[in-house]
């Protein structure tokens, strides 16, 4: 099976891993990631004013390419897909804000929120199914303790969204056992890290992710896993002792393709 | 305080939030994880913009220390939706020329060797217009 992916800027240069293990991992699965030809960044944050216009051009100019291609949307980044997600959803139900749009890409015709845009978590879940993971894993983490951080940007707001219950969920902590693993359940780990505000307030940031991180450690965490580079950054520079890593990480791991055999 | 109307209305425009829904319960600041940054906290910026107070909202540093993690969103018991109200009155400050927070050449002082770009690409669309 083919899917459309969108990278994000970060997977194309400080997590070049996410990227490199989320491709291997979904070559094993029997999915090629297709990735949009000439895709601009989704510029991090969505913006939630409906008068908002030019700064969600290139979300959708993404959606059109893997609608034009009958495909998927996969995402990796927790921000790209947040952004992405909300962007077609605003497509789909606020015919001002599509109209403007659809005037700005008058040469690239006409889209109205008709694509399918899965996290690449859901896609593990939805399009290839955790117990179908489980029977590739060939490096069972047994006994591992691991805690899933999912942070703001995948489950909220959940109207959008719709990955999971987004006070209680549970896709993360199903993928760690699908790969043979125990899932540490804690508080914080829909909580936000402190995201951007470590460029003015380091010490936020900081506050934030260390009450994540003892909440995480306190539970019994050996690991953090997340999808996002910046709770990734925020997490990792507020200090923490316990190693926090990518969730294709963990999976490229399982699947026995952690290492570079084909040059991608 | 002046009252204003015009804002007041382009808000609650621009946000597509009611902002006389709110039943003053507070839970949104109480979940909000920016609440010691901030002057105006979640819950005042319902009401500060339903009362038309809105100058003193477009000159704290508050409208920049929202973080978009839409816990306050999820978490209404009424479905006001206040980081929609934030984001608002953050947009009609820095649309104002010259009103940008940041420009690139902040930038070099900001970051190490491990800061991803997702970092940069946020805070610029957060500050910067």
């Amino acid at each position: 099976m083919k899917v459309s992916y969108f990278p994000g800027c970060t997977l194309k240069n400080k997590a070049k891993d996410l990227d490199a293990y989320a491709y291997r991992s979904a070559e094993a699965l029997g999915i090629t990631l297709e990735e949009i030809e000439n895709w601009q960044c989704c510029g991090g944050v969505f913006t939630t004013a409906n008068n908002e216009v030019a700064t969600k051009l290139s979300s959708v100019r993404a959606l059109k390419e893997a609608n034009d291609k009958a495909q998927p949307l996969v995402t990796v980044c927790s921000a790209c897909h947040n952004v992405i997600k909300q962007t077609n959803h605003a497509m789909q139900n606020d015919k001002a804000f599509a109209d403007k749009v659809n005037r700005y890409m008058a040469a690239d015709g006409g889209y109205a929120g008709e694509a399918e845009v899965y996290h690449y978590l859901e896609m593990l879940r939805d399009l290839v199914g955790f117990e179908t993971v489980k029977k590739k894993v060939v490096n069972s983490l047994k006994g591992k303790k691991i805690a899933a951080y999912y942070g703001c940007l995948l489950l909220r707001p959940n109207s959008v969204m719709r990955m999971d219950d987004p006070e209680n969920p549970s896709i993360m902590e199903d993928f760690i056992r699908a790969l043979g693993a125990d899932a540490v359940i804690y508080a914080r780990r829909n909580e936000c890290c402190g995201g951007y505000i470590s460029v003015e307030s380091p010490d936020a940031a900081k506050k934030n992710s260390n009450a994540i991180i003892e909440n995480a450690k306190a539970a019994g965490a050996q690991m953090i896993i997340t999808a996002c580079p910046l709770c990734k950054y925020n997490l990792v520079k507020s200090g923490a002792d316990i190693p926090v890593v990518y969730f294709t990480e963990l999976l490229a791991e399982a699947l026995g393709v952690k290492e570079d055999t084909n040059g991608k | 305080m002046e009252n204003n109307q015009y804002l007041r209305e382009e808000i609650i425009r621009m946000s597509g939030v009611n902002p006389t829904k709110c039943m003053k319960c507070g839970k949104c600041s109480g979940t909000c994880p920016a609440y010691d940054e901030m002057e105006y906290h979640p819950h005042q910026f319902v009401s500060m913009v339903d009362n038309g107070e809105i100058e003193p909202l477009l000159n704290s540093t508050s409208i920049y220390k929202c973080l978009s993690c839409f816990a306050c969103i999820e978490r209404c018991p009424r479905g006001v939706e206040p980081a929609k109200v934030v984001e608002a009155v953050r947009l009609i400050a820095i649309r104002r020329q010259g009103a940008n927070r940041m420009t690139a050449n902040d930038i070099p002082a900001m970051v190490d060797e491990d800061t991803p770009q997702q970092l940069l690409v946020s805070a610029f669309r957060k500050y910067t217009k």
